[in-house]
C-alpha cells in the first residue's frame, strides 16, 4: 500500500469508527437522552434541510459575523494605535487588562444592563468579548516588528502611512491572525451563550429550548449543527490564513533550516 | 568637493554616572567618489558612528556634513546597507518590491521606480530573481538585494555597516568584487565599515582606523594599490602585505590598554533601560 | 525616579477612565439606570465584600473552577503527551479533534443538564470539557517541539526512548504546558460563571443574574467587577508560573552579544 493511501486511512479510520460505533451502539437505545443515531439524523434532516435555516441558523450566523467583524476592525485599529503610541498604551494598560479578565458571560450581563434584550445586545456582546484577543495580539504584533526594518524605513524617509501599511501591519499579520483565531472561538461561544441566556431564536436558543421541551433528537441535531458551523468557520479561517501568511511560512522554514534566528 | 565631513563628532549614551561615551571628537572626511573603509577593534563605536551619519541617531556634540549640509536626520543623498540582511529585507515582499520600497518616499512616477529597480537588480546580477521572495535566496544573494535597494535610491553616499560579516568567505569575495564594480560603474562615494582588515585594505582608497571606546580616529591610512583590484593579484602585492600589517598593528596595539569590553548594544541597552 | 515615572501613566490613565464614565453618568449622557456611577459601583462593591454571602458565592465558583480545572489537567496532560509522542495517534485523532474542538462546550450544556441534573457535577464537567482543549493542544505541541539539534545529539548518543522523553520532550514541553494552563484557567472561570448564570447554580454567576433581574444595576456591576478581579488574580498567578517555566527554557536564554 502506498504511503499516501496509508496516510489517508490513518486519518479516516477513527472518524469512521466513531460514527459507525455510535450508530450501531445506539441503535437499540431506549435511553431518552441518547436516542439512536438514526433518529438524530432524521431530526437533523427535518430541522436543518432546510426548514430552520432561516429562522435559527441565519440569525445566529449574522450575529456571529457582524460581532466578529466589528471586533476585528476595532481590535486591529486600536491595537495598532496602542502598539505605536507607548504612553497611551501604558496609560490604558490596567483598564484593558481588567476588562479583558471579566469572564465573557459577565460581559453579556453588562450589555444586557446597558442595552437590553435585543439583537444589538447580542452583537455587542460578541464584539466586546472578541475584541480583546484581537487587540492584545495586534499590540504584540505591532510592537514586535524587527527594529532593523523600522530603522531602514526611517533611513529611507518613508512616510508614516507607508511605514504603517507596508511594514508594520504586514509584519504584525501573523500575530494578528493568531488573535483572530482566538476571537473566532470566543465569538462562537458568546453567540451560543447569549442565545441560551437571552434570546428567542438562534442555534443556542434552539438547543436549550429543545432540551427544555424534551425534544431530545432535535436538541442533538442542534448540537451537531453548531459543531458543523464551528468546523466550517474554522476551515474557512484556516484557508484565509494560509493564503495571507504564505510568505510567513516560507520565511520561517528557511530561518529554521538556518539554525534559528539569522 | 567633500562628500562627507565629520567634525568632532561625539556621542554619549545616558547622562548620569552610568554614561557611556561611545565616540569622542571623531574627525575625518571623505572626498567625492572615494572608497573609505572604517576599521576598529570590537566594541568600538562603529555602529554608533554609522547611525549618526545616517541620521538615525543625534550626536551629543560635533556634527557631520553631507555635501556641505549638516546631517540632522535621514537624508536623501545617503543610503545605508545593514549587516543583518535577513532582518532589514521585508519577507512579505518580493525582491523587486523590496528594492522599490525606498523609492516610494521620493516623488517618482511608477514607471521611473520600476526602471530604477530593474537597473539596480541588473547591476547586482539578480534580474532573474526579481519575483522571488528574499528568504528564497541564499545569504549572499540577499545581501545583493540590500545593495540593489541602496543603489536604486541613487544616493551620493553609500554607507555599509559590516555588510559581509554574516556571509561565508567565498561569497564574501564575490560581494567585495561586486561593491568594487558598483563603485567604479556608478562613481558613488562609499563609506564601508568592517572588522576584517584584509577586506578594508582590499577595497579602499583610505582606511580610517578607530580606537577603543571612547572611540576617536587613531590614524588615516592611505592605500595606493592599483585599481581595478583583483582578489588574487592585489593580495599578492608586497604593498598589500605591508598595509595589512600596519593596520593590524594599529588596531592590536590599541587593545593593550583598553577598557573592559562591553559590546555596544549592551551598553546602550543598559543606559536607556 | 524611574519607578515613580513608571507608575504615573497607568495610574493617570485608570483614574481618567473612571472619571470620564462618572462624568458621563452625572451629566446624563448615559442613563443612570443603565450604567451606574463608578462611585456607586465602588460603594456597592465595598458593601458586598463585607457580606458573607458574597464570599460564599466566590467560594462556590472557585470550587467548581478548581475541580473542573483539575479534571481537565488530569485528562489533558497525559493524553496530550500520548498524542504528541506518537505520529500514529496524532494522525488518527486529528480529524475527530478538529471537528469536536470548535463546538463550544456550552452547546453541550443542555445535554449535560439532562445527564447530570443541576448541581455541582454539571458545572465541573462543563468546565473540564472546555478547559481540556487548550491544555491538550499546548501539551501536544510542547512534546512535538523538540529542538532538532538536541534531538539529533540524543540519537547520536543512543539515548533510549524513555531517557529521551524525560530529558528532552518533557522539559521542553513545560513552558507550553504552563501556557496551556494559563489559557485553560481563564476558560474554566468563564465557563463556571456562565453555567451558573444560565442554569442557576450558586456562585458569582448566579448572583450577577439575580442582581440583574432584580433591577439593582450597581449591585450587578459590583459583582461583575469582582468576577473581573477574580479573572485578574487567576491571570497573574498563572502568568507568573508561565514565566517561571520560561526562564530556564533553553530557547529563552538569550545569548550575550559577542
Amino acid at each position: 500500500m502506498t504511503r499516501r493511501l496509508r496516510g489517508f486511512f490513518l486519518e479516516i479510520w477513527l472518524p469512521v469508527a466513531v460514527v459507525g460505533g455510535w450508530w450501531f451502539l445506539s441503535e437499540d437505545s431506549t435511553s431518552p437522552f441518547f436516542p439512536p443515531l438514526r433518529v438524530i439524523v432524521d431530526a437533523f434532516e427535518a430541522n436543518w434541510v432546510f426548514e430552520r435555516i432561516g429562522s435559527d441558523l441565519l440569525p445566529s450566523l449574522q450575529r456571529f459575523g457582524l460581532g466578529l467583524a466589528i471586533a476585528a476592525v476595532a481590535g486591529i485599529a486600536v491595537g495598532t494605535m496602542l502598539g505605536l503610541w507607548t504612553p497611551v498604551r501604558r496609560a490604558t494598560a490596567p483598564v484593558v487588562d481588567f476588562l479583558r479578565s471579566i469572564p465573557a458571560p459577565a460581559l453579556i450581563s453588562i450589555m444586557i444592563l446597558l442595552i437590553g434584550f435585543d439583537d444589538k445586545m447580542k452583537v455587542s456582546s460578541i464584539a466586546l468579548a472578541s475584541f480583546f484577543p484581537v487587540l492584545l495580539n495586534t499590540i504584540d504584533g505591532v510592537r514586535g516588528v524587527e527594529p532593523q526594518q523600522l530603522d531602514m524605513a526611517r533611513a529611507y524617509k518613508l512616510s508614516r502611512r507607508h511605514r504603517i501599511f507596508r511594514i508594520i501591519l504586514p509584519a504584525a499579520t501573523p500575530q494578528i491572525f493568531a488573535g483572530l483565531r482566538i476571537a473566532l472561538a470566543v465569538a462562537l461561544l458568546v453567540m451560543a451563550f447569549s442565545e441560551m441566556f437571552a434570546s428567542t431564536n438562534g442555534l443556542g436558543f434552539f438547543i436549550l429550548f429543545a432540551q427544555e421541551t424534551y425534544r431530545i433528537p432535535d436538541m442533538w441535531s442542534g448540537i451537531i449543527m453548531l459543531g458543523l458551523v464551528g468546523y466550517a468557520v474554522n476551515v474557512v479561517f484556516l484557508l484565509v490564513e494560509r493564503r495571507a501568511l504564505r510568505w510567513h511560512r516560507g520565511w520561517r522554514a528557511t530561518a529554521r533550516d538556518a539554525g534559528g534566528a539569522a | 568637493m567633500q562628500s562627507l565631513e565629520v567634525k568632532q563628532l561625539s556621542k554619549t549614551y545616558g547622562t548620569n554616572e552610568h554614561a557611556v561615551q561611545a565616540i569622542r571628537e571623531l574627525t575625518f572626511d571623505v572626498q567625492q567618489g572615494e572608497f573609505v573603509c572604517i576599521v576598529g577593534p570590537s566594541g568600538c563605536g562603529k555602529t554608533t558612528l554609522l547611525k549618526c551619519l545616517s541620521g538615525l541617531l543625534a550626536p551629543t556634540a560635533g556634527a557631520a556634513f553631507l555635501e556641505g549640509k549638516r546631517i540632522d536626520g535621514p537624508s536623501d543623498g545617503l543610503a545605508l546597507v545593514f549587516q543583518e540582511y535577513s532582518r532589514s529585507l521585508l519577507p512579505w515582499m518580493t525582491v523587486r518590491g523590496n528594492v522599490v520600497l525606498p523609492l516610494l518616499a521620493q516623488r517618482l512616477r511608477k514607471k521611473e521606480r520600476e526602471l530604477r529597480a530593474a537597473e539596480a537588480l541588473a547591476a547586482v546580477g539578480l534580474s532573474d530573481f526579481a519575483d522571488r521572495h528574499p528568504w528564497q535566496l541564499s545569504g549572499g544573494m540577499q545581501q545583493r538585494v540590500a545593495i540593489a535597494r541602496a543603489l536604486a535610491y541613487k544616493p551620493s553616499l553609500l554607507l555599509m555597516d559590516e555588510p559581509f560579516a554574516s556571509v561565508d568567505a567565498q561569497t564574501r569575495a564575490d560581494l567585495e568584487d561586486l561593491v568594487l564594480k558598483v563603485h567604479a560603474d556608478f562613481g558613488i562615494t562609499v563609506v564601508f565599515v568592517t572588522h576584517d582588515i584584509d577586506e578594508s585594505v582590499y577595497l579602499s582608497d583610505r582606511i580610517v582606523v578607530l580606537t577603543q571606546r571612547p572611540t576617536t580616529v587613531k590614524e588615516v591610512v592611505e592605500v595606493h594599490l592599483p585599481r581595478p583590484r583583483a582578489q588574487m593579484a592585489t593580495k599578492e602585492l608586497a604593498e598589500f602585505t605591508r598595509l595589512r600589517g600596519h593596520v593590524f598593528r594599529l588596531i592590536k596595539g590599541d587593545t593593550a590598554d583598553a577598557p573592559p569590553a562591553v559590546s555596544e548594544p549592551a551598553a546602550y541597552e543598559a543606559v536607556i533601560s | 525616579m524611574q519607578g515613580l515615572r513608571g507608575t504615573a501613566l497607568p495610574v493617570l490613565g485608570t483614574v481618567a477612565f473612571f472619571a470620564l464614565i462618572e462624568l458621563a453618568v452625572v451629566t446624563g449622557v448615559v442613563a443612570e439606570t443603565s450604567l451606574p456611577r463608578p462611585t456607586s459601583i465602588a460603594k456597592a462593591l465595598f458593601e458586598l465584600v463585607q457580606t458573607g454571602s458574597f464570599w460564599g458565592a466566590v467560594g462556590n465558583t472557585m470550587k467548581g473552577w478548581a475541580l473542573g480545572l483539575g479534571l481537565a489537567i488530569a485528562a489533558a496532560v497525559p493524553i496530550g503527551i500520548a498524542v504528541g509522542s506518537s505520529q500514529w495517534l496524532y494522525r488518527s485523532v486529528r480529524f475527530v479533534v478538529d471537528f469536536i474542538r470548535p463546538i463550544p462546550s456550552i452547546a453541550l450544556l443542555p445535554l449535560f443538564i439532562l445527564v447530570f441534573g443541576i448541581d455541582l457535577q454539571l458545572k465541573v464537567y462543563i468546565i473540564a470539557l472546555g478547559a481540556f482543549w487548550p491544555l491538550f493542544f499546548q501539551t501536544m505541541y510542547g512534546v512535538q517541539d523538540v529542538d532538532p539539534v538536541a534531538r539529533d545529539t540524543a540519537t547520536a548518543y543512543r539515548l533510549g526512548r524513555f531517557m529521551r522523553f524525560f530529558f528532552l520532550s518533557l522539559p521542553g514541553a513545560t513552558p507550553y504546558i504552563a501556557t496551556g494552563l494559563r489559557i485553560s484557567a481563564s476558560i474554566a472561570l468563564l465557563l463556571g460563571v456562565g453555567t451558573e448564570m444560565v442554569v442557576g447554580l450558586s456562585g458569582i454567576g448566579q448572583d450577577i443574574f439575580k442582581a440583574q433581574y432584580a433591577g439593582q444595576p450597581a449591585h450587578a456591576f459590583a459583582l461583575i467587577a469582582s468576577s473581573g478581579l477574580l479573572g485578574v488574580a487567576i491571570a497573574i498567578g498563572f502568568n507568573r508560573l508561565e514565566r517561571r517555566t520560561l526562564r530556564w527554557h533553553p530557547s529563552q536564554r538569550r545569548e550575550l552579544p559577542s
